[in-house]
């Protein structure tokens, strides 16, 4: 069992003073063994708070990142996942499920985690899975009324994961659960 | 030699031990065998020991200790004497005949206690007679030793009330009488003792009298407990109320500590009286004692005697709260503030650390004693304020230390930032600190805020706020921020950009109000520090224009009415501001996010404005081409989602996108920027697609130039390419088109509408 900590679109300081007190006291160190962040954090500070929380950090880069060092996408494999990680900024139209799917088949992955929306969303696609875990501090956005707090959490274990959904509604804290099963037959080698 | 004198010392106390003992062994045989006169003769010898003046207080004390456990002997055996029926006032009597003073008094002390004891005659008139007969001592350490031998005695046989040698009536009156004078009378001797020199220690050429004085007041401070002991006598007597306390027995105190005029003495007797007699009592005598404090000598330490009683005093205010009406009562607060006034009025030699610690006590008193006092609490800084005034920033880091615990400390009693923003003498406070500290302070202040997520909600604080904080804001005198670390610089900017989210009001015309005060300070900041607090500022203002969304059209009537497009304008501007920096790929994002933000206000003009500055800036200040990629993507993804504009308009922006996309200095980036493009036409429903192999999107939306056959051609095509000799493989290429193959056959099998169409490709 491998939990996995995805969120991303912080945009801190820039459009929100912190992450909400309810979800740092969550986020306690030794608990995740990988944080997928989708970009925006936006300051250096926001890293190292992150990477307190867990050492083994992944991130990609957002429009508006300090650090100009965040690869565009990255791929990692996670127990037996191949995970795709992108911002979002460049897949137009913003958003777009099968815009995100043909990203999906570019990266060659399993489970593609994006941003930008600020919209939390969970698609099972052609044997895969578009995650998007929202805005961790229901930051401002363009695109997106009304945001609130959210940040995924996922439980990878054989085949199998689970995608918990934290969010904050009206100052409390609810937790969705998505399943989803590879199927052993998805990706024979190439 | 020093050392010489040393072991002189050393010798004549082993000589004093000796002629002690060997007379304490003649007096026990004497006691043994019940001779009285002879007793009595070896013990007066063995008292006169104590007549030396060669030892140093240090080793008197040895010696004194030595002859006390003797006397306890002697003592016992007065007792069983009286009762073998020998008079005890024939004792009395008796023991006055020893030759010298000292061993004299020494007797008659030991021979009063069991007189008392007898209560053949009055606690009260032996008591008088024995404090009266010690006057005969004048040598300081002798005298000092042998009233201390006298307190000891004596102190469980005052005639207190309860006691079992009260007298007839008031005699606590002569209980406290006789420990006043003998405190009196020990005072005086302590303090003449610094004018006592002790010929047999050689004073050598080495000792300079500096040292030599500074060696005497260290002997001093050593007996310091034989004075204070009567104070603590006096604390424990039962029958001194409150009104002989102000009446009788402070008074008499202080008479002493303050005629006394020795600095020791002063500072160490008020530190006495704060710390023997009960809170209630300092608290009803207020005024008296602080009515003592600046006719005390200039170079007492007067702060931390205060500083002590005000600690104690608001100890006592957090024990109950039923004390708290007391401290009204006697405006506690206003007797200590005018004392401290006095007191640094007085000593014009104390230095500014020692005032400022004073209104640091002071200030934690009335935290303390009056949290809902707030014009307390800003006359303590306004007094701080007029100690500073004239002098330039404080260097002493001391005294910087003190400042800031003084202002630290409303902050964290109250843990709202609102209540330090109601004092008008904080930022007058702040002004006297270094830059430095400044910053720290202000940077304190934020930490402050965000710790106990305090909204501030009115542009007033806001101004005051941002009057506090200056320091991290703009450059003070003109010091410029370079020769700061980076690192801290930015961490300090990134704490104004979270503050500027901690501003908010329900009411937009309040809440622009704000933003205008924020945009006013913040542009003050200069180029160094736009970059880090102008975004935070137009997403507050963003966030305004949602809320104002809808309710669109001009109030008539209103001065400043808070609407989308006023805000635009100001957004506008500010956005502008970024350009000295300069920041032209930030400043283009915020350009399309107020785009963005006016297409869903149905301000077209307003949109096209902001696009033609990002267009402005992509063709002027954005070089790199690997940021044209990302501002380029940016803008077509933004124009995407734009629908208020009319054909002209859209036509106009869409085909610089889509130009400027064919130019970007890379194939595959022009090819992924002309796609992305593409959207932009779908929409309009217009050819001018052409693009590598994204077909498969508009073949499943039913562009109706994206045919099968194309796709078909564009597969073999790709696969011929791929399988000729002169491509150099790429294996990530490789896995997408085999992915997009395979998406094909999941197509196909899935059947329905979308399988159809996919039908007539062959992979």
């Amino acid at each position: 069992m491998v939990l996995v900590l995805a969120l991303g679109d912080l945009h801190i300081p820039h459009r929100a003073a912190d992450l909400p007190a309810k979800f740092k006291s969550m986020l306690v160190p030794g608990k995740i063994q990988h944080i997928i962040c989708t970009g925006n954090l936006c300051i250096k500070e926001v890293y190292d708070y992150l990477k307190s929380l867990c050492p083994d950090m992944h991130v990609t880069r957002g429009e508006f990142d300090e650090d100009t060092r965040y690869p565009e996408t990255k791929t990692l494999t996670i127990g037996q996942f191949k995970l795709g990680l992108c911002h979002g900024h460049q897949v137009i139209p913003w958003g777009d499920l099968d815009s995100l799917a043909m990203l999906q088949r570019q990266l060659d992955v399993d489970i593609l985690v994006t941003g930008h929306t600020h919209q939390f969303k969970a698609y099972k696609h052609e044997g895969g899975v578009v995650i998007n875990p929202g805005s961790a501090t229901g930051a401002y956005s363009s695109i997106t009324y009304d945001v609130n707090p959210s940040f995924v959490l996922m439980d990878i274990d054989g085949l199998r994961v689970v995608v918990y959904v934290y969010e904050l509604i009206d100052g409390e804290v609810k937790v969705d659960k998505i399943d989803f099963k590879k199927t052993a037959t998805t990706h024979s080698t190439h | 030699m020093i050392t010489d004198g040393i072991e002189d010392e050393e010798k004549w106390l082993a000589e004093g031990i000796a002629g002690l003992q060997q007379n304490a062994f003649y007096m026990h045989r004497s006691l043994d065998s019940n001779n009285l006169r002879d007793a009595l003769k070896y013990s007066a010898q063995m008292l006169s020991e104590l007549r030396t003046s060669r030892l140093s207080p240090h080793k008197y004390y040895d010696l004194y200790m030595r002859a006390f456990d003797e006397l306890r002997k002697l003592e016992m055996f007065f007792k069983e004497e009286t009762k073998r029926g020998c008079s005890i006032i024939d004792l009395y009597e008796l023991v006055q005949h020893a030759g010298n003073i000292l061993p004299r008094l020494y007797l008659l002390c030991t021979v009063g206690s069991v007189y008392i004891k007898s209560k053949e005659a009055p606690a009260k008139d032996v008591l008088k007679d024995l404090v009266e007969m010690c006057r005969g001592v004048q040598h300081p350490v002798r005298g000092l030793f042998l009233r201390s031998y006298l307190s000891q005695v004596s102190r469980d046989k005052l005639p207190d009330i309860g006691s079992e040698y009260e007298g007839d009536a008031d005699t606590v009156t002569d209980a406290v009488e006789f420990v006043l004078q003998n405190f009196t009378e020990m005072n005086k001797l302590w303090v003449r003792m610094q004018h006592q020199l002790r010929p047999a220690i050689g004073l050598s050429g080495l000792q300079g009298p500096a040292r030599e004085k500074e060696k005497r007041e260290k002997e001093r401070s050593e007996l310091r407990d034989l004075v204070g002991k009567n104070l603590h006598v006096l604390s424990q007597i039962e029958g001194i109320d409150l009104d002989m306390y102000k009446d009788t027995v402070l008074p008499r105190v202080l008479e002493q500590v303050v005629n006394c005029k020795d600095e020791l003495a002063q500072y160490y007797l008020m530190d006495c009286i704060i710390q023997v007699f009960p809170d209630e009592y300092h608290l009803q005598t207020l005024e008296m004692l602080l009515g003592a404090c600046p006719q005390l000598q200039p170079t007492v330490d007067i702060k931390t005697v205060l500083s002590q009683l005000m600690e104690r005093l608001s100890n006592y205010a957090a024990s109950s709260a039923e004390v708290l009406p007391e401290f009204l009562q006697v405006e506690a607060f206003s007797k200590l503030s005018n004392a401290i006034g006095k007191v640094i009025e007085a000593q014009v030699d104390m230095p500014v650390v020692g005032s400022i610690s004073l209104y640091v006590s002071l200030l934690t008193f009335t935290l303390r004693v009056h949290p809902d006092r707030l014009d307390y609490v800003d006359q303590v800084l306004g007094a701080c304020v007029k100690k500073l005034s004239g002098k330039a920033k404080i260097e002493d880091s001391k005294a910087t230390k003190q400042i800031v615990a003084l202002l630290s400390a409303p902050l964290e009693k109250y843990n709202d930032i609102g209540i330090a923003l109601k004092l008008s003498n904080y930022p007058r406070v702040m002004d006297h600190l270094d830059n430095g500290t400044n910053k720290v302070m202000a940077v304190v202040i934020i930490q402050s805020i965000m710790k106990n997520t305090s909204c501030i909600s009115t542009a007033d604080k806001v101004e005051a706020l941002f009057e506090l904080i200056k320091g991290l804001i703009k450059d003070l005198d003109g010091t410029p921020v370079d020769e700061l670390d980076e690192e801290d610089f930015k961490e300090e900017q990134n704490s104004v950009g979270r503050l500027i989210h901690m501003f908010y009001n329900d009411d937009p015309e309040e809440m622009l109000k704000i933003i205008s005060v924020v945009r006013k300070h913040i542009l003050t900041g200069g180029p160094t520090r736009l970059a880090f607090t102008v975004p935070p500022l137009i997403f507050s203002a963003l966030k305004l224009v949602r809320r104002l969304q809808g309710q669109d059209g001009d109030v008539i009537g209103e001065d400043m009415p808070a609407t989308p497009k006023k805000i635009f304008q100001l957004l506008h501007q500010t956005i502008e501001a970024l350009l000295s920096v300069p920041a032209p790929e930030l400043a283009l994002r915020l350009y399309l996010q107020c785009a963005e933000a006016a297409n869903d206000c149905d301000l077209e003009l307003v949109a096209y404005e902001f696009f033609t500055q990002a267009f402005i800036l992509y063709e002027e200040e954005i070089a790199d081409s690997k940021a044209q990629v990302t501002a380029i993507h940016l803008i077509i993804g933004t124009l995407q989602r734009m629908n208020i504009f009319g054909v002209e308009n859209r036509d106009t922006l869409t085909h610089k996108a889509t130009g400027y996309s064919a130019k970007l200095l890379k194939k595959p980036d022009q090819c992924k920027a002309v796609y992305a493009c593409s959207h932009l036409f779908w929409a309009d429903d217009q050819d001018g697609i052409k693009d590598g192999e994204r077909y498969l999107y508009f073949f499943e939306k039913g562009n109706p130039q994206i045919t099968s056959s194309v796709i078909q051609g564009l597969i073999e095509l790709i696969t011929t390419e791929m399988q000729s000799d002169n491509s150099t493989p790429d294996p990530s290429a490789d896995a997408f088109f085999a992915t997009t193959l395979r998406y094909i056959e999941f197509q196909k099998q899935k059947g329905g509408v979308m399988g159809e169409k996919y039908e007539a490709i062959k992979v």
